[in-house]
């Protein structure tokens, strides 16, 4: 019988019930993605060499009677935004192709010292920067329920493959949404913690003050499980919070919301949103009324600036952070054609030309133009200011309840292809998860069904403030334990069944070790 | 490069229609044991590239993290300065591309600098005597240094025309404090020399703070040169050059009457100022153009979001503040005053680097006379000499006081010590040990200085006649006959007293 159908939960429960060991179950799921990967893409690099030593190891010292960590011996995908010490991280992106950092971020050693088999790298919009991972240099990851739909980006890699039972863990990152949206369009759970909650070392960086990393699972405890596990101080993080992990697993255990006060926000609730989702999303409030909470509507008049907000801010953040790709040091390097001595400065915009993609160099633009001197105070010096208001708006909603509730994301799955030549649209798809990165508080996703019209999943987004995020789980897992219920069993058994062996094409080509 | 040729109007006729406005920016490497962001070595002269780490290096997902001591660092030249200390500051990007920033960007403080609006004084020899002339600064912020490129092949020495270049990054994230003065304006024709001896006085202030080598060669320090000149009527300051990377203090006093005899040369001709960077030339004694300073030049500065603000608590200030050194101005005064010099003393022993070196030799038992004899004697000619600063030859203050103390007890006179010193400076061991190992020890035995009278009386009866009836003066001729046969190891004194109870 095969783990890979299970919770990351109930496979540590095997696992430390010997029922099971760590090299069986990572086999089990690198011979899953063997034979799904192919049709989705949403692997970069694999490491399966690694990954099975990691469990033989883990395996080794649970027989030898040592204490090991709950989560010891699961495997998990990472996002290719993060360092991994020998392996392959690109970020999505040509200009990193092949460059194999010589240092773990913080979380991967976190998930290295506490035995999670690196199964290898997820597939993503190039520097995390879209809604749909099609903006990958390496072709579009394609999603679970539909593989001529998009998986959500930018963290369309983890949540496809959590979603296509490849793993059962998966770190994303969200600055705008790129867990939360993907979560919502893969009926998977996503989680952004509160900004600092989790170390940024070694993340590859977009918007310094937007960026964080989070848990792309299947449950919301197993999100809870790993969000504790990554969370907590990094000292070579200046803005890491030097305070405990909130009680996240605890908070998901309880998944109690009676005498809860949850909060609608009026203007994530209005125009815009697909049918089916709002029919979803009515259900849901539905459901947690009846389990005892006070639903309440909030106003958040600022909001309406968030998303113009956010594209001032993060193109200005990340056209500095992307300066250092330049061929210098790491990473491509092209020369220009025709130029028989070039200078360093040729080089480095042959390079840049060569190595990036079109909506990396219309961020790049917009933030290099945002940050001009002359328009500073009109648009980022603004940005900032509304970024205040959005902060306050939030506070005092969170005077009046306990948790805000909207839908993720305004759509289900859009077709490969369809909002490419139009970044409004696409830009659109983080209408509701953006505020959250402005102000720094937590969310987090969990599927709440599928529409009747296209039969594709929809997400419900829960935000808590800053250092609260076990109020998310706790709401989470209250309304995940109600659908389940509910459903006879969990929303992905719904989907479609992947993989023949027709479709395995490449998947072992992908082996990125170096 | 080859600007075109300017007439340069000789400095002291360029004073008499301009006056000189000047600002000068010194940039202080912090002497700390890592780098301003991250825990690599600063210690300068190793292996290109091996004092590196991912944050260093711009390497993707790396973070900075500020290194306390350097604020501290900055926090305390600030309060040197007589700053106000911001309780709020925070970094910023400075952005544009150059292969030896890592990041692309430069990690510095920009509109919010950790200390602002303070003063210095400094001392300057005037027609009438020295003078005090006081400096405004106008800011000291905390910034990293970038790499450091060195440009192969071509004529220059800078990356247009080189074959091509490397880059050092050992450099790179060192920790650097600016500190930039307010228009000094007011000095006129000493302009030169206020420049020189405010750059003197930082260095000085940093070596006492102990925050710093501050060393120009090595370019621990630099100072940037804004100067502009403004007519005498005129109400609005000139256009300004800045010449960068000047690198000595005579360099320093050069490239202001050198820019000051270079813009009087373009205004008299009716032309205008190219405000823009220009480059120092040691050798030649000129500037030359650099880049034009013009709008297109946008840093896009933007506060860094990878840090968080530096917040001093008033207690911490406090705390830094009675840890300052006696300011290096009010401790010369107070020396002088507890040495007895003149100001002309004075004057020379701070010339000649000696201040602590006398201070020690005092403090070790010496007389502050008998310890300037030495300093700024035969020790600052061996300095002279061999080229070596005054503090590297070889001799401490203690030796220098054990020496005098050796002449106080007679047992070397002044001529012997000079030998003393010759075998300090050879490592023979301590001053007791080469008086005795070379045999300087002077003869105090007083028959074999008797015999040695009686020879030189015989063989110079007229000397001895002369002393004879009554001219004393005459017995130097014969104490130096003396001293001659015993070689010098005789005390002078004792000869003269034998000599004169002889002829009595």
């Amino acid at each position: 019988m095969s783990t890979i159908r299970l919770s990351a939960a109930e496979i540590a429960a095997r696992l430390a019930a010997g029922d099971v060991s760590s090299a069986d179950v990572t086999q089990e799921h690198l011979d899953r993605i063997a034979e799904v990967d192919g049709d989705l893409n949403a692997f970069l690099a694999l490491d399966a060499e690694g990954a099975l030593a990691t469990a033989r190891d883990v395996d080794a010292r649970r027989a030898a009677g040592e204490t090991l960590h709950p989560l010891a011996g699961v495997p998990i995908a990472v996002k290719d935004v993060v360092a991994t010490e020998g392996i392959a991280t690109t970020a999505g992106s040509k200009i990193l192709e092949g460059w194999v950092p010589p240092y773990d971020a913080f979380l991967t050693r976190r998930l290295r010292a506490a035995g999670l088999p690196i199964l290898g790298k997820t597939n993503m919009d190039e520097f995390a920067m879209g809604s749909s991972t099609e903006h990958s240099a390496y072709g579009p990851t394609r999603n679970p329920w539909d593989r001529d739909r998009i998986p959500g980006g930018s963290g369309g890699g983890s949540a496809a493959a959590v979603g296509a039972y490849e793993a059962p863990l998966a770190i994303g990152t969200d600055t705008g949404g790129s867990i939360r949206q993907p979560a919502a369009v893969t009926g998977t759970v996503g989680v952004k913690p509160t900004y600092g909650g989790v170390s940024r070392y070694g993340l590859i960086a977009m918007a310094s003050s937007l960026d964080q990393a989070g848990p792309v699972t299947r449950t919301v405890l197993d999100a809870a499980l790993l969000h504790e596990l990554i969370g907590g101080h990094d000292p070579l993080d200046s803005t890491s919070i030097d305070a405990p992990v909130p009680p996240v697993v605890e908070a998901a255990r309880r998944a109690d919301v009676s005498g809860m006060r949850i909060g609608i926000v009026t203007e994530l609730n209005g125009e815009g949103y697909q049918p089916g989702v709002r029919a979803r999303f009515d259900e849901a409030v539905a459901l947690l009324t009846k389990a005892g909470a006070e639903i309440v509507e909030v106003s958040c008049p600022s909001f309406a600036y968030a998303l113009s907000t956010y594209y001032l801010v993060m193109p200005a953040e990340a056209s500095s952070n992307l300066a250092r790709f330049d061929a210098m040091r790491y990473g491509l390097r092209v020369a220009p054609a025709g130029v028989p001595s070039p200078s360093a400065e040729q080089v480095m915009s042959a390079t840049r030309e060569a190595g990036f993609g079109d909506e990396v160099k219309r961020r790049i633009i917009i933030g290099t133009y945002a940050l001009s001197s002359g328009y500073y105070d009109a648009y980022y010096g603004s940005a900032q200011k509304v970024r205040t208001l959005i902060a306050r708006d939030f506070e005092a909603a969170f005077g009046s309840v306990d948790v805000l509730i909207s839908p993720t994301s305004p759509t289900t799955a859009f077709p490969l292809g369809s909002k490419l030549d139009d970044p409004m649209s696409m830009y659109l798809q983080d209408v509701a998860t953006i505020p959250a990165n402005l102000a720094g508080i937590p969310g987090l996703s969990l599927p709440v069904g599928v529409t009747d019209e296209d039969g594709l999943p929809v997400g419900l987004q829960v935000l808590a403030p800053a250092m609260a995020d076990d109020r998310l789980y706790n709401v989470g897992a209250a309304l995940e334990r109600l659908l389940v219920e509910q459903w006879g069993g969990p929303l992905l058994s719904r989907a479609p069944e992947l993989g023949t062996a027709a479709t395995s094409r490449a998947a072992s080509s992908k082996e990125g070790k170096a | 490069m080859t600007a075109t040729r300017t007439e340069l109007v000789p400095f002291d006729r360029a004073l008499e229609t301009y006056d000189p406005v000047m600002g000068l920016e010194v940039h202080v490497e912090l002497s700390t044991a890592s780098k301003m962001f991250c825990g690599c070595s600063t210690v300068f002269g190793a292996e290109p590239n091996t004092q590196v780490c991912p944050t260093c290096l711009g390497m993707p997902g790396s973070l900075p993290v500020v290194n306390g001591k350097a604020v501290e660092s900055a926090i305390r030249i600030g309060l040197a300065l007589n700053c106000s200390i911001a309780p709020w500051s925070r970094f910023a990007r400075k952005n544009y591309f150059y292969p030896d920033m890592p990041k692309n960007f430069q990690t510095s403080q920009y509109d919010e600098p950790i200390a602002y609006e303070g003063w210095t004084e400094v001392t300057i020899e005037t027609d009438e005597g020295p003078k005090a002339f006081r400096v405004e600064i106008e800011r000291a912020h905390m910034e990293e240094d970038t790499g450091k490129s060195l440009h192969v092949g071509g004529s220059t020495g800078r990356i247009h025309g080189a074959d091509y270049s490397l880059v050092d990054y050992n450099r790179a994230g060192i920790p650097l404090i600016e500190i930039v003065t307010k228009p000094i304006v007011g000095a006129g024709k000493y302009a030169p020399q206020v420049a020189r001896a405010y750059v003197a006085s930082l260095r000085e202030l940093v070596k006492a703070l102990d925050v710093s080598d501050a060393r120009m060669e090595q370019g621990s320090m630099r100072c940037d040169v804004n100067l502009s000149l403004m007519r005498k009527d005129a109400e609005v300051f000139g256009t300004r050059s800045e010449t960068k990377n000047v690198n000595s203090l005579r360099s320093v006093e050069r490239a202001v009457r050198y820019e000051v005899e270079r813009h009087a040369g373009i205004l008299d001709a009716g032309q205008k100022i190219v405000q823009e960077t220009r480059h120092w030339h040691e050798d030649t004694g000129v500037t030359t153009s650099g880049r034009e300073k013009s709008d297109a030049e946008d840093y896009r500065y933007f506060p860094e979001p990878d840090l968080v603000p530096v917040a001093p608590t008033d207690a911490w200030v406090e705390e830094l503040r009675a840890t300052l050194p006696e300011p290096p101005a009010a401790r010369r005064a107070r020396l002088q005053e507890e040495w007895g010099y003149s100001d002309l003393e004075m004057r020379d022993v701070v010339g000649a680097g000696a201040v602590d070196l006398i201070e020690a030799t005092v403090a070790a038992g010496a007389t502050p006379t008998a310890a300037r004899k030495w300093w700024l004697g035969d020790l600052a000619r061996r300095a002279n000499d061999t080229g070596a600063p005054i503090d590297a030859l070889g001799v401490t203050p203690v030796q220098v006081a054990e020496v005098q103390a050796l002449v106080d007890a007679k047992r070397i006179n002044d001529k012997l010590a000079r030998q003393v010193f010759d075998g300090l400076v050879a490592g023979e061991g301590t001053p007791e040990e080469i008086v005795v190992a070379r045999g300087l020890e002077v003869v105090s035995d007083d028959g074999a200085l008797a015999a040695a009278v009686e020879r030189a009386i015989e063989a110079n009866p007229d000397v001895a006649d002369k002393i004879r009836d009554g001219k004393v003066a005459a017995a130097g001729a014969l104490i130096g006959a003396v001293m001659k046969e015993m070689r010098g190891q005789a005390d002078a004194g004792r000869v003269r007293e034998l000599i004169l109870e002889k002829l009595a």
